[in-house]
């Protein structure tokens, strides 16, 4: 699978949308979501569409792969994989650095 | 010993462990304990002061379940279920009208709540539902094939998980009150047991139905981690260690009149004794850190943390192996005196309750929740955590 992270520090332009895209990617490939759910918008209830504790410990797995990350402790929480969104947010900052732990 | 504790383990010295034999004999719910709970205003005991409860904390209640558990393993075990029903409410039903109600009515009238979280098709994942709340104006109704509703012919109440809509996937669960009166329950097979034979564990169909406001508002999935989950994980190894204790107790009445009819030589089993002893104490401090953390987790954030649900399922995991391992040390040190079922060492009921704790949630399915929980969980603690 293709890493991101090294493409996103040489290239300052990628976009919030590039990320969303990504990460719909990456949730869609891990079927952590119903088998019926159509693809999330992005302040969309992830747990309303199927994802449960279980099914975000494999998100989160490919996602730390994904991106070449690693989700520190304060950010292994419900509210970070509720939403496409609330995911962006951490993966935008994991990347950049700002949320390390 | 605070004073609630105090009155529990007076209601188990005086009602709860006269009644234990014949308890489990008829496998008939414990009635004389609960009268006895109920009239010491024991069931509303966590009931916020404002709505006319004593606002007893989990270590209190913790300590009531011990001293049931002592005396009658099935006592203990119905008490603790109806509180980690009454917790829920408490920290997750105070800001609806309906819920406040029930609190005061927990108080007035020292209702007995049950729960239906198990159901027929899910493989005994709670966090999964079949069954949908169908909605009909401000009405919902529900259809639950509960595989387990402990004591459900004498509840007052009982909370069920469902599927929040017909369209709603497995997980995605609310938590709902259904009053008895509101209630059909048919009963889908007997009850006959090893042990914890007074709980009445029985399936059921439950038919009932209620206003929408008695659906608690949070997502079922946030009122596990923070509330059902941990308090049951406390409030059944509280029952548990009270078993242990109890054979352990027994197990040292044993030795003492031992070492009196041989002064001067150690008795046989005097050694197993200090080494059941030593895991006993093991057992009690996991309890006690448990509540510890607990207590200590301040917000909703600690209470969600993957690492915090590592710790609440180490802690049943270990109490209810311990449980058991402490009813076999006390065998050992008995012998025939406790393996018969008359006399005052007698341990079967003690062991075949005991051995209920590995099941009730199976630890294999408990240790492999963890196991995911650890794929990605990176808590490093400290040695006070």
């Amino acid at each position: 699978m293709k890493r991101m992270s090294d493409a996103i520090f040489r290239d300052s332009a990628v976009t919030p949308q590039d990320l969303t895209e990504a990460i719909r990617a990456v949730l869609a490939d891990c079927g952590c979501l119903a088998a019926d759910a159509a693809a999330p918008a992005d302040d969309d209830d992830l747990y309303g569409l199927g994802l449960t504790s279980q099914g975000s410990v494999h998100l989160m797995l490919a996602l730390e792969d994904r991106f070449g990350i690693e989700f520190p402790e304060r950010l292994l929480r419900r509210r970070t994989f509720s939403s496409v969104a609330a995911i962006r947010e951490a993966v935008a900052g994991l990347i950049d650095g700002t949320a390390a732990a | 010993m605070s004073d609630l504790v105090q009155r529990a383990a007076a209601i188990a010295a005086e009602v709860a462990g006269a009644c234990a034999h014949a308890v489990d004999r008829d496998a008939r719910f414990p009635h004389e304990s609960f009268a006895a709970l109920k009239s010491a205003r024991l069931l509303g005991a966590m009931v916020p002061r404002d709505f006319g409860g004593e606002q007893a904390g989990l270590a209190d209640i913790a300590g009531a379940c011990h001293a049931l558990g002592r005396a009658c393993g099935s006592t203990g075990l119905i008490y603790a279920m109806h509180q980690i029903q009454v917790a829920c409410i408490v920290r997750h039903g105070q800001g609806s009208a309906w819920h406040r109600g029930l609190l005061e009515r927990l108080a007035a009238e020292q209702l007995l709540l049950g729960s239906a979280t198990t159901e027929a098709g899910v493989g005994g994942d709670v966090r999964r539902s079949v069954c949908a709340l169908g909605t009909d104006g401000a009405r919902f109704a529900i259809d639950k094939q509960a595989s387990v509703i402990s004591y459900g012919a004498d509840a007052d109440g009982i909370l069920a998980t469902a599927r929040r809509a017909a369209d709603a996937p497995p997980s995605d669960q609310v938590i709902t009150v259904v009053m008895k009166d509101d209630a059909r329950l048919v009963p889908s097979d007997g009850w006959d047991t090893l042990g914890m034979r007074g709980t009445c564990s029985v399936g059921y169909r439950l038919v009932g139905s209620g206003g929408l406001d008695q659906i608690l508002p949070q997502p079922y999935a946030e009122i596990s981690a923070q509330t059902m989950l941990p308090v049951t994980h406390i409030l059944w190894s509280a029952v548990w260690l009270g078993i242990a204790t109890e054979a352990v107790a027994r197990a040292r009445a044993f030795i003492r009149a031992a070492a009196r009819k041989t002064p001067g030589t150690m008795p046989p089993g005097a050694v197993r004794l200090a080494e059941t002893v030593a895991g006993l104490h093991q057992t009690r401090a996991g309890v006690a850190d448990a509540i510890r953390q607990f207590e200590a987790a301040a917000d909703a954030d600690r209470l969600s943390s993957l690492s915090f649900a590592v710790a609440m399922n180490a802690l049943k995991v270990n109490s209810a192996t311990a449980a058991v391992r402490a009813v076999e040390g006390a065998l050992l040190v008995c012998g025939l005196a406790g393996y018969r079922n008359d006399g005052p060492f007698s341990l079967g009921r003690l062991l075949r309750d005991a051995h209920s704790a590995a099941l009730m949630i199976n630890n294999d399915r408990i240790l492999a929740n963890s196991a995911g929980l650890l794929l990605v969980d990176k808590e490093d603690t400290g040695l006070f955590g």
